[in-house]
C-alpha cells in the first residue's frame, strides 16, 4: 500500500470512530476477564499465520473461530474487544493504519455478530446442554453477520486503495468461494463454545488441531499450485524454442485472451481455464515439423497440412490434463473461422466454441504487433483495423470489440524487437500461420 | 507384455501364485474382519442394542463419511468424517447427561453397517470397493472400542475430563498406528517395496489428515456430551473443511503429474524421440527406486525428472536418430543435458528435478546423486531395448549394461534394474 488518499484516510477513520463508540458505550459488567484473555490469545495465534489460498490473493484466516466463540461467551463487547487484538498481530506485513483498521474492523463486526445472536434468540454465557439445537439457528445467523460485515469493509477499503488496473474488477479481488470455509470454520467457534462446560479453556487448544491441519493443507496445495504453473511455464517455453521470433507469444496471447474474457463478464473460473488455454494454444506447433514453420516461399499441400494439424496436435498433447474441457475446445478450434473456411473442422459462426472465438483474436493480434523475421511489428491502430476489416468473417465482432475496447483501457504491452543470437544461424521464416494480413500461400495443385 | 509361449507356460504359473498369495493376504483380512462384523452384531443382537437412537445416529454418521471418501496422494484412501465419527462412538462417555452403556461389540456392528452403506452408492456407481482398506479402517476403530468400552464407567475417567483426554488421545494413537502398519503391510505386497520404507510414507502421509481426524473423534466425542445428540452432525462440519483443502490438494497433485506427462509428450510429438519412451522410462525408473528403498517424495522427483529427462533435446536442430540419447557423444549428451535442467530451471519448478535431469550423463565414478544414476542407467535400458517386449533381448541389454557397471553406471542400480526386468519378463532370475 503506497500513499492513502483523503477518502480512503476518512474511510478507516469512520471505521475507527464507529468501532470506539461502540466499545465505549458499551457496559463492561458481567464480562469474564480470565476467558477473554485465553479467546484473545486464540485469536492472536489464528491471526497471525494466515495462509494466502493463491499468490496476491487475500489471505485466509481462521480467526473467526475466536471472535465468534467470543459472540456465545462473552457477548457483543467482549467479542469486539477480543477483535481488536487483530491489530496486534504478529505478522510483519500490516503498516500502522492497516493494522488499526483491521482491529476496528474485527471489533465492528464481531459486535454487529453479538447482536445478531441475541436478537435471534441466543443467550450470552456457556451454553447451558437444554440450548441445543436452537442456539445452531441465532449462531449461524451471527456468524453470517460477522462473515458479511467483514468481506464489506473490507471491500469498501480495497475498492478506495487499489490502482485503477484492479479496480475496474473489483468484484474479483473477493473471490465468492472464499465465506464458504470461513463458515466452516466459524462452527468451531460454537464448538469452542459449547465444549467450555466440558474441557474448560482446553477447548480452545482440542480445536486449534484440525484448523491448523487444514491449514497444512492449504499450503501444500499453494505449494502444488506454483509447481503446476510453472511446469505449464515450461510447456510453453518448449514450444517457442522452436521459433525464435514467436517468443512470448504464448505469454501475450493468454494475457489477450484473460482481457476479452473479463470484458464480455466471464465467469472467474472460466477466465482462469482461458488463462490457460492462451498459455497452450499453439503447442501443437511442436508436432509440425521445424522447416516446415520456417520455410521461406509457397508450402507444399503437404506442409500446409501439417500446419493445419497442429490444433490437433495440440490436443493430443494436453488432453489428459485435467482442465475444463472448454479450454481443450478452446485450443482445437482457434483456428476456425466465423465463416467457416478455418481449420482443421471448418466450423462456422456459432458453431465455434467460445473460447476458440477469443483465443483467435487475442492470437491474431498479438501476431500482428509483434516483429516477424519477413515483416516489422505493426502499430497497434494498424493491427486493431486489421482486425476490424476480418471482423465478421474470420473474427466474432463481439470479442474484436471488446479486445479493442480493453486495448485501450488497459493498454497492450509490445514485445520487443527480437535480435537473432550471431552464433546461431536463424532460418528466416516467411509466413506465420497467426498473421491474417498474411496468410498462407500454398501452392496451386499440381 | 507378452513372451514367447512355452516359457509363459512355466513362469506365469510362478507369478500367479505370487499375485494370489498376496490377494489371499489381503482377502483374508477383509474376511476377518467380515466375521468380526458379523459375531458383533449377532453379539449385540442377542445382548440386546443399548441406547438404540444414539447407535443409529452414529451409524448415519459412519455412512455418510464413507460415502465422502477422500482420495490421497499415491493411490490411498481415507474416509476422515466416518472414522473420526466411529473413533468418537468408540470413546462416548456420556450422550447429554446420560452414561453411554453400549458394549465394544456395538461399536463394531454399528461401525461396519455404517461403512457398508457408505460403500453401497460408491459400487453402484461403478468405483471399486476397496474393501482391503475398509478393513484396515474397522480394524483400528475396533481396538481402540475393545479397550475403552470396559474403561468408559470408570470413576476417574467419568470424572475428569483430562484422564479421559488423556486415554482417548493414547487410543487414538493406537488405532492410527494400527491403521498405518496394516496399510504399511498391504502396501509393501502389492508394490514390492521394503516395508520399513512404506511404514516410513504411510506414516508421512496420513499422519496430518491422522491428527486432525484424532482431535475431531474427541470434540464430537465430547460435544456429545456437552449437547446431546442433535448437535454432532453440526460438528463434522469443520472436519469437513479439512477433507475438502485435502481434496483440493490431491487434485492440484493429479493436475501437476498430468501436466508433467504432456511435458513428456512433446518430445515424443515433436519427433525426438520414440513414443513411449518418457513413460516407460518412468515406470521403471520408479521401480527400480523403489526396489532401492528410496522413501515416497523423492520417488516422487524421480518420476517427474524421468519424464522430463529428455526435454532438452527439444533444443536440438535436428533430432537425435530415433532420440536414444545412448549413442550420442558423452559431450552431446551433456549438452542436452545441460538444456534440459536449464529449461526446467528457467520456469523454476523444483530445483531438486533440475538438478536430477542436469547430473543424469555423468557416469556413475563422478559421483552424481541416486536418482540421476538410476534415471541414466534406465535410459539407456530403454533406448537399446524400446518398446520391444523380447525378453531374451532385455536380458542381453542387461547384461551389457553389467558389463559398465562401476565406471559408467551404478551396480547396484543395474542390479536392481536386472531383478525387476527379471521378475517382469517372468524368466527364472
Amino acid at each position: 500500500m503506497g500513499r492513502l488518499s483523503r477518502a480512503t484516510w476518512f474511510y478507516i477513520g469512520t471505521v475507527l470512530a464507529a468501532a470506539a463508540f461502540v466499545i465505549a458505550r458499551s457496559p463492561y459488567q458481567g464480562i469474564s476477564w480470565s476467558r477473554l484473555a485465553v479467546l484473545a490469545v486464540l485469536f492472536l495465534v489464528c491471526e497471525s499465520v494466515p495462509t494466502a489460498i493463491t499468490p496476491r490473493r487475500v489471505a485466509w484466516s481462521p480467526g473467526y473461530a475466536a471472535t465468534l466463540a467470543s459472540v456465545v461467551l462473552l457477548g457483543p463487547t467482549g467479542a469486539a474487544l477480543v477483535g481488536v487484538v487483530s491489530a496486534f498481530c504478529l505478522r510483519r506485513g500490516p503498516t500502522p493504519p492497516q493494522r488499526l483498521f483491521n482491529g476496528a474492523m474485527y471489533a465492528l463486526s464481531a459486535y454487529g455478530a453479538g447482536r445478531v445472536f441475541l436478537l435471534l434468540g441466543g443467550t450470552v454465557g456457556i451454553p447451558a446442554g437444554n440450548s441445543f439445537p436452537r442456539i445452531i439457528g441465532a449462531f449461524v445467523g451471527a456468524a453470517g453477520a460477522h462473515i458479511i460485515a467483514n468481506y464489506g469493509l473490507v471491500a469498501g477499503v480495497l475498492r478506495l486503495t487499489s490502482t485503477p488496473d484492479r479496480a475496474q474488477r473489483g468484484g474479483r479481488v473477493l473471490d465468492l468461494r472464499l465465506p464458504l470455509p470461513d463458515l466452516g470454520y466459524a462452527v468451531f467457534g460454537l464448538l469452542i463454545a459449547a465444549l467450555w462446560s466440558v474441557v474448560g479453556p482446553f477447548a480452545a487448544i482440542l480445536v486449534l488441531i484440525p484448523l491448523f491441519v487444514a491449514r497444512w493443507a492449504i499450503t501444500q496445495f499453494a505449494d502444488q499450485q506454483r509447481a503446476y504453473e510453472a511446469t505449464l511455464r515450461v510447456l510453453c517455453q518448449a514450444v517457442e524454442t522452436k521459433d525464435f521470433y514467436t517468443r512470448g507469444h504464448s505469454e501475450r496471447v493468454s494475457r489477450g485472451s484473460v482481457m476479452i474474457a473479463r470484458a464480455i463478464g466471464m465467469r472467474p473460473e472460466r477466465v482462469e481455464a482461458i488463462r490457460y488455454a492462451g498459455m497452450l494454444h499453439d503447442v501443437g506447433k511442436l508436432g509440425v515439423p521445424t522447416k516446415v514453420l520456417q520455410k521461406t516461399g509457397k508450402l507444399t499441400e503437404e506442409e500446409y497440412a501439417a500446419i493445419q494439424l497442429h490444433p490437433m496436435r495440440g490436443l493430443e498433447i494436453i488432453r489428459e490434463i485435467g482442465f475444463l474441457d472448454e479450454a481443450l475446445a478452446g485450443i482445437m478450434h482457434h483456428h476456425e473461422r466465423i465463416d467457416g473456411r478455418g481449420y482443421p473442422m471448418g466450423l462456422a459462426g456459432d458453431e465455434i466454441p467460445e473460447f476458440a472465438r477469443v483465443l483467435a483474436v487475442a492470437d491474431a493480434f498479438d501476431c500482428m504487433t509483434s516483429t516477424r523475421s519477413y515483416r516489422g511489428a505493426r502499430s497497434l491502430e494498424e493491427a486493431i483495423t486489421e482486425l476490424r476489416r476480418c471482423s465478421g468473417t474470420q473474427f466474432d465482432p463481439a470479442f474484436v470489440d471488446a479486445l479493442v475496447a480493453a486495448v485501450e483501457r488497459e493498454g497492450w504491452h509490445t514485445p520487443e524487437v527480437p535480435v537473432p543470437p550471431p552464433d546461431e544461424p536463424v532460418e528466416a521464416a516467411a509466413h506465420d500461420h497467426d498473421d491474417p494480413a498474411a496468410p498462407l500461400r500454398v501452392m496451386e495443385s499440381r | 507384455m507378452s513372451v514367447s509361449q512355452s516359457r509363459l507356460a512355466t513362469t506365469d504359473l510362478r507369478a500367479r501364485s505370487r499375485r494370489t498369495a498376496e490377494r489371499d493376504g489381503q482377502r483374508l483380512l477383509v474376511v476377518a474382519s467380515g466375521l468380526l462384523v458379523a459375531a458383533c452384531i449377532a453379539q449385540s443382537l442377542v445382548t440386546g442394542v443399548a441406547a438404540t437412537r444414539s447407535a443409529i445416529a452414529f451409524a448415519a454418521l459412519i455412512a455418510l463419511g464413507e460415502l465422502l471418501r477422500l482420495n490421497l496422494p499415491g493411490d490411498r484412501e481415507a474416509a476422515p468424517i466416518g472414522t473420526a465419527c466411529a473413533l468418537a462412538y468408540a470413546l462416548l462417555i456420556r450422550v447429554g447427561s446420560v452414561p453411554a452403556r453400549h458394549s465394544a461389540f456395538q461399536v463394531v456392528a454399528v461401525t461396519g453397517i455404517g461403512m457398508a452403506l457408505g460403500a453401497l452408492p460408491h459400487l453402484a456407481v461403478g468405483h471399486p470397493a476397496r474393501t482391503a482398506d475398509m478393513a484396515t479402517r474397522l480394524l483400528a476403530v475396533s481396538c481402540a472400542a475393545f479397550v475403552f468400552r470396559p474403561l468408559a464407567a470408570e470413576p476417574s475417567i467419568v470424572r475428569h475430563w483430562w484422564v479421559a483426554l488423556a486415554v482417548m488421545a493414547l487410543l487414538i494413537a493406537l488405532a492410527w498406528l494400527v491403521d498405518v502398519v496394516s496399510a504399511a503391510i498391504i502396501r509393501t505386497a502389492a508394490l514390492r517395496a521394503r516395508f520399513w520404507v512404506t511404514f516410513a510414507d504411510e506414516f508421512r502421509v496420513l499422519a496430518p489428515l491422522g491428527v486432525a481426524v484424532g482431535a475431531s473423534a474427541m470434540l464430537i466425542s465430547f460435544a456429545a456430551e456437552a449437547m446431546g445428540l442433535v448437535a454432532v452432525a453440526v460438528f463434522i462440519a469443520p472436519l469437513l473443511v479439512t477433507q475438502v483443502a485435502f481434496r483440493r490438494y490431491a487434485g492440484i497433485r493429479a493436475t501437476y503429474l498430468q501436466t508433467v506427462r504432456a511435458l513428456a509428450r512433446v518430445t515424443e510429438i515433436g519427433g525426438y524421440v520414440e513414443t513411449g519412451h518418457a513413460d516407460r522410462v518412468s515406470r521403471l525408473a520408479v521401480a527400480v527406486g523403489r526396489e532401492l528403498g528410496v522413501p515416497e517424495p523423492e520417488l516422487l522427483e524421480l518420476q517427474y525428472a524421468a519424464l522430463i529427462h529428455d526435454i532438452g533435446q527439444l533444443s536440438l536442430q535436428d533430432p537425435i536418430p530415433g532420440g536414444a540419447t545412448v549413442l550420442v557423444s558423452p559431450d552431446d549428451q551433456r549438452r542436452i543435458a545441460e538444456l534440459g535442467a536449464e529449461v526446467i530451471e528457467q520456469a523454476d519448478m523444483q530445483d531438486s528435478v533440475a538438478e536430477i535431469v542436469r547430473l543424469q550423463s555423468e557416469p556413475c565414478r563422478s559421483g552424481p546423486p541416486l536418482s540421476s544414476r538410476i534415471i541414466r542407467a534406465v535410459n539407456a535400458f530403454d533406448d537399446l531395448v524400446g518398446s520391444s517386449a523380447d525378453a531374451v533381448r532385455a536380458t542381453a541389454v542387461i547384461d551389457r549394461l553389467r558389463l559398465d557397471a562401476g565406471a559408467e553406471y551404478d551396480p547396484e542400480v543395474v542390479g536392481a534394474l536386472g531383478r525387476i526386468i527379471a521378475r517382469r519378463s517372468m524368466l527364472p532370475a
